[in-house]
C-alpha cells in the first residue's frame, strides 16, 4: 500500500500545473447555457486540445496523452485547483468516449474523437423521454430500417431533459428498432446530427432562467447505419456501460468535490459560524476526502486488474449527496447573504448549490441506485 | 499510487477470519457472557492463545524486539476481523496500543520488560486514563488523598496481565506506566456490554513501573489516542459489515405480505444508506493505518477522521439492523445484541464521532 504519487505522476502534475497557470482564462467565462458562453468553452476545449490536455486519458492517435487512471486523477486535482472553466464537452468525453472506445468500430472512434476532443463536435445526451425517466427502458422513440433508402435508419420521437442540447451539434440516444421484443431489448444506440433533417431542439429553461437543457423531437430523421454504436438491439448494454461512467469513475472525479470543500474551509475559517455549521463543515470536507479515497481504492483495483466492482453504485448516490452537503454548508454560512446573484464568493456558492441539487436526479435518481446497491451489494430480492 | 492490500496481507486477514468464524461465534459470546469470572478467564485464554499463536498480538513488534515486525497497514485487516467476530478479548489494547507504544520508548527497561512480556509470555493488556475530547487528550484518571490513583472506565482490566496507564498532574504533567495486574485493585463497573467488562483501578504511582514523563508521556499518549481512534475505527467497519450481511441475509428470509421483506423499497434503501455509508467509510479507515504505519504528519488528522466516519457509519448500521430485524432483534435470543452493544460502546470510545469531525476540522483549518 502507497497513498503517494510517485515522481513521474508529480513531474505530470507540475506540468499540467504549469500549462493551465499560464492558459485558465483569468476572468471566469459567460455561463455556457448562453449561445455566447457555450462558443467560448468551445474555445476553451480548442485551446486544451491544442496542446494535448482536453482529453490526456485518450490514446494518442484520437488526441489524448494515453496516460493512467492515476495521471487522470491528477490532472483533474489540478484541473480543479486552477479554477478552470467548466467542461462543456463533458458529455462526450466523459461518457460517450468511453463506450466508443469499447464497442465502436475502428471507423467510428476515428471519425468521432478527435473533433470530440477538440470541441468541434460537441455532444448532448438523448435518453430520457417523457415517460421515460427513472424507467428507462421504458422508452417509445422508435427506429425502423428505411425502405426507401438502403443502408439507413429512420428515427421517430422524442427525447427530453438533454443538457447542453439547446447547442450541441451531436446526440447519443437510444431508440426502440424491435417493438415486439421484450423492453430491454430491442434498443439500439444512435449517434445523430442535430442538423439533420426533422431534429426540432426546444430549449428548457431551467430553475435559475438559463437553458440548460432542452427537449429534441425526431420527425423521421434519417440516420446512415454506421452510426449506430455496437450492435442493433444491443443498445441497452452499450447503454448501461455509459452508465457506468456517468455513475462510476469517469463523470464525476473526486477534485471536484475536494477543491469546493477546501473553499467551504475557508469560508468558514474567515466567516466563522454557528456550532452547526463547524458540523457540516468538518462532514463536508470529510466525505469530500473520502471519496477521494474511495476513488483511489476503486483505481488501484483497477490498475491491479480486477474490474470495477458493483461497489462503484454507491459513488453516485455519495458524490451527489455530499455535492448539496457542501454547498448547502456554504449558504448556511453566508445566511442572509446566500441569495445574492453577485460574482464571486455568494453568487458562485448559490450557482453551485443549484447545480448540485440537480445531482441526485440526473444520472438515475438516488432511490434508483439504492435499488441498485440493495440488489447487487447486498442481494436484496427484486420489488 | 497503490491503494490496495497486498496477497499477504488479505491471506492474513483471511487466516484471522477462519480461526474467528470457530472460536467466536455468536454461540461462544453467549456462552461468555453467562459464564463466572472463572470461566469468562478460562474461555478468553483459549481464545487469546489461539490469536497469540497467529503472532497476532505481537505483529508490529519490531523485529529487532523479536515481534513479525508488520506494521498498521497489516494489523488493520486484522482488527476489522476482530470487530466482525465482536471478538471480546483485548486484541486492539495489546497489539495496536500497548505495543506500538511500549517499541517506540526502547530501550527504557520498564517497556522493555513490558514488551518482551508481550512477546514471549502472550501477556494481555488493559489501557487506560486517556480520553478524547475536542480539544485534545486528557486524563481521567484521579489521585486520591492517599497517593493512590485511580483511573475509571478500564475495558478488561480484571483480565489483563498488564495495564498501560496515564495520569495527568497539573504540577508535573503526563506519566505514563505499565503496572503488573497483582499491583492494582479493579472494581468491576456494570454495564451494558457485558463483554466489555468495565472496572475502575486503583494503582499505586511507582517509579518502577513510569514508562515516560513529561512532555515525551504526553507525546506518547496523543499518539496512543490516535492510534486507538484508528484502531476502534478498523474494529467498527468489521462490525457494520457485519450487522448489515445479518439484517440483508434476514430481510431475504423473513416475509410479510406474502413477500421477503427486503424486497420492499422502504427497507432497501435503508440498508442501501447503512451500505453507501459503510463504503466510504472503509477507506478512510485503511488511510489511517497507512498513515500511522509510515508516520505522516496528517497522521491525527487521518486518524480522526477514520473514527468520525466509522462510529457513524456502524451506528447507522446498528440501528438499521435493529429496524430491520424488528422485535425479534430486541431479544437477548437473537444474536444482533452483542453486535449493537459493541457498536453503541465503540461509537463512542476514544472520542465519538462529533469529537473527531471537530478535530478533524481544526486540523484541516491549519493544514
Amino acid at each position: 500500500m502507497d497513498l503517494t504519487f510517485n515522481a513521474a505522476e508529480e513531474a505530470f502534475r507540475a506540468e499540467a500545473r504549469a500549462w493551465l497557470a499560464t492558459h485558465v482564462p483569468t476572468d471566469p467565462l459567460p455561463s455556457l447555457d448562453t449561445a455566447e458562453g457555450f462558443e467560448a468553452h468551445r474555445a476553451w476545449e480548442r485551446t486544451m486540445f491544442e496542446d494535448r490536455w482536453s482529453v490526456v486519458s485518450w490514446p494518442a492517435e484520437y488526441g489524448g496523452r494515453d496516460v493512467g487512471i492515476f495521471d487522470w486523477l491528477v490532472f483533474e486535482e489540478e484541473y480543479y485547483r486552477a479554477r478552470a472553466p467548466k467542461r462543456v464537452s463533458q458529455n462526450g468525453i466523459f461518457l460517450l468516449a468511453p463506450t466508443m472506445l469499447e464497442y465502436g468500430t475502428e471507423a467510428q472512434k476515428a471519425r468521432y474523437l478527435p473533433p470530440m476532443a477538440s470541441g468541434d463536435e460537441i455532444w448532448c445526451q438523448g435518453w430520457s423521454e417523457p415517460d421515460a425517466g427513472s424507467d428507462l427502458a421504458g422508452i417509445r422513440s422508435r427506429a425502423a430500417r428505411d425502405t426507401a433508402h438502403d443502408g439507413h435508419w429512420v428515427l421517430n420521437g422524442q427525447k427530453t431533459w438533454a443538457s447542453r442540447g439547446a447547442f450541441a451539434d451531436w446526440c447519443f440516444g437510444i431508440f426502440r428498432t424491435d417493438p415486439e421484443a421484450e423492453r430491454h431489448r430491442g434498443l439500439t444506440y444512435f449517434l445523430v446530427a442535430m442538423d439533420s433533417p426533422g431534429v426540432t431542439v426546444r430549449p428548457i429553461p431551467q430553475i435559475d432562467g438559463e437553458t440548460g437543457f432542452a427537449e429534441i423531437f425526431f420527425d423521421n430523421v434519417e440516420v446512415p447505419e454506421d452510426q449506430v454504436l455496437g450492435e442493433v438491439g444491443a443498445g441497452w448494454s452499450v447503454a448501461m456501460a455509459t452508465a457506468g461512467s456517468e455513475r462510476g469513475l469517469s463523470l464525476r472525479s473526486p477534485a471536484r468535490y475536494t477543491e469546493a470543500a477546501d473553499r467551504l474551509v475557508q469560508l468558514y475559517a474567515t466567516r466563522g459560524g454557528p456550532a452547526a455549521s463547524t458540523d457540516a463543515v468538518a462532514q463536508a470536507h470529510m466525505d469530500a476526502e473520502a471519496y477521494k479515497l474511495h476513488t483511489y481504492w476503486t483505481a488501484s483495483r483497477v490498475a491491479r486488474g480486477h474490474a470495477v466492482g458493483a461497489e462503484a453504485s454507491c459513488n453516485k448516490i455519495f458524490w451527489s449527496e455530499t455535492d448539496v452537503a457542501i454547498h448547502t454548508a456554504a449558504l448556511d454560512l453566508l445566511g442572509p447573504e446566500a441569495e445574492l446573484l453577485e460574482a464571486g464568493a455568494p453568487g458562485e456558492w448559490l450557482d453551485g448549490y443549484l447545480f448540485s441539487l440537480a445531482g441526485p436526479i440526473y444520472a438515475g435518481t438516488n432511490e434508483i441506485q439504492r435499488n441498485v446497491v440493495a440488489e447487487r451489494l447486498l442481494g436484496l430480492p427484486r420489488g | 499510487m497503490d491503494f490496495a492490500f497486498s496477497d499477504e496481507q488479505e491471506a492474513l486477514r483471511e487466516s484471522v477470519r477462519t480461526v474467528l468464524d470457530t472460536e467466536c461465534t455468536p454461540e461462544a459470546l453467549r456462552a461468555f457472557e453467562l459464564a463466572d469470572e472463572a470461566g469468562r478467564a478460562e474461555q478468553s485464554g483459549n481464545r487469546w492463545a489461539v490469536l497469540a499463536e497467529l503472532g497476532a498480538p505481537a505483529l508490529i513488534v519490531p523485529e529487532a524486539a523479536d515481534g513479525l515486525g508488520l506494521t498498521d497497514v497489516d494489523l488493520v485487516g486484522v482488527l476489522e476481523e476482530a470487530g466482525r467476530a465482536c471478538l471480546p478479548e483485548p486484541l486492539l489494547q495489546t497489539a495496536a496500543l500497548a505495543a506500538p507504544t511500549l517499541a517506540a520508548l526502547l530501550p527504557d527497561t520498564a517497556a522493555t520488560s513490558a514488551l518482551a512480556a508481550l512477546v514471549r509470555d502472550d501477556v494481555s493488556f488493559a489501557v487506560g486514563g486517556i480520553d478524547v475530547t475536542a480539544a485534545g487528550i486528557v486524563s481521567p484518571t484521579e489521585v486520591s488523598a492517599d497517593g493512590t490513583l485511580r483511573t475509571p472506565r478500564v475495558v478488561g482490566a480484571r483480565d489483563a496481565d498488564l495495564l498501560l496507564l496515564a495520569v495527568r498532574d497539573a504540577d508535573s504533567g503526563w506519566q505514563l506506566h505499565a503496572v503488573p495486574a497483582a499491583s492494582c485493585t479493579t472494581y468491576a463497573t456494570p454495564a451494558l456490554s457485558a463483554s466489555r467488562d468495565l472496572s475502575t483501578v486503583h494503582w499505586p504511582l511507582a517509579s518502577d513501573t513510569l514508562l515516560a514523563y513529561g512532555v515525551a508521556a504526553e507525546a506518547a499518549a496523543a499518539l496512543l489516542a490516535d492510534r486507538a481512534a484508528a484502531g476502534t475505527a478498523a474494529l467498527l467497519i468489521g462490525l457494520a459489515e457485519r450487522m448489515l450481511s445479518m439484517s440483508a441475509a434476514y430481510a431475504k428470509e423473513r416475509h410479510q405480505f406474502g413477500k421477503p421483506i427486503g424486497s420492499f423499497q422502504a427497507v432497501k434503501h435503508l440498508l442501501a444508506d447503512a451500505r453507501v455509508a459503510l463504503e466510504f467509510a472503509r477507506p478512510a479507515t485503511y488511510r489511517a493505518a497507512w498513515s500511522l504505519a509510515t508516520a505522516q504528519p496528517t497522521l491525527s488528522h487521518d486518524a480522526s477522521m477514520a473514527k468520525a466516519m466509522a462510529s457513524d457509519a456502524a451506528d447507522l448500521a446498528a440501528r438499521v439492523a435493529l429496524q430491520v430485524h424488528g422485535a425479534i432483534g430486541y431479544t437477548w435470543e437473537c444474536d444482533l445484541h452483542f453486535f449493537l452493544k459493541q457498536t453503541w460502546a465503540l461509537s463512542r470510545a476514544w472520542g465519538d464521532a462529533a469529537t473527531h469531525r471537530r478535530l478533524v476540522l481544526a486540523q484541516a483549518r491549519t493544514g
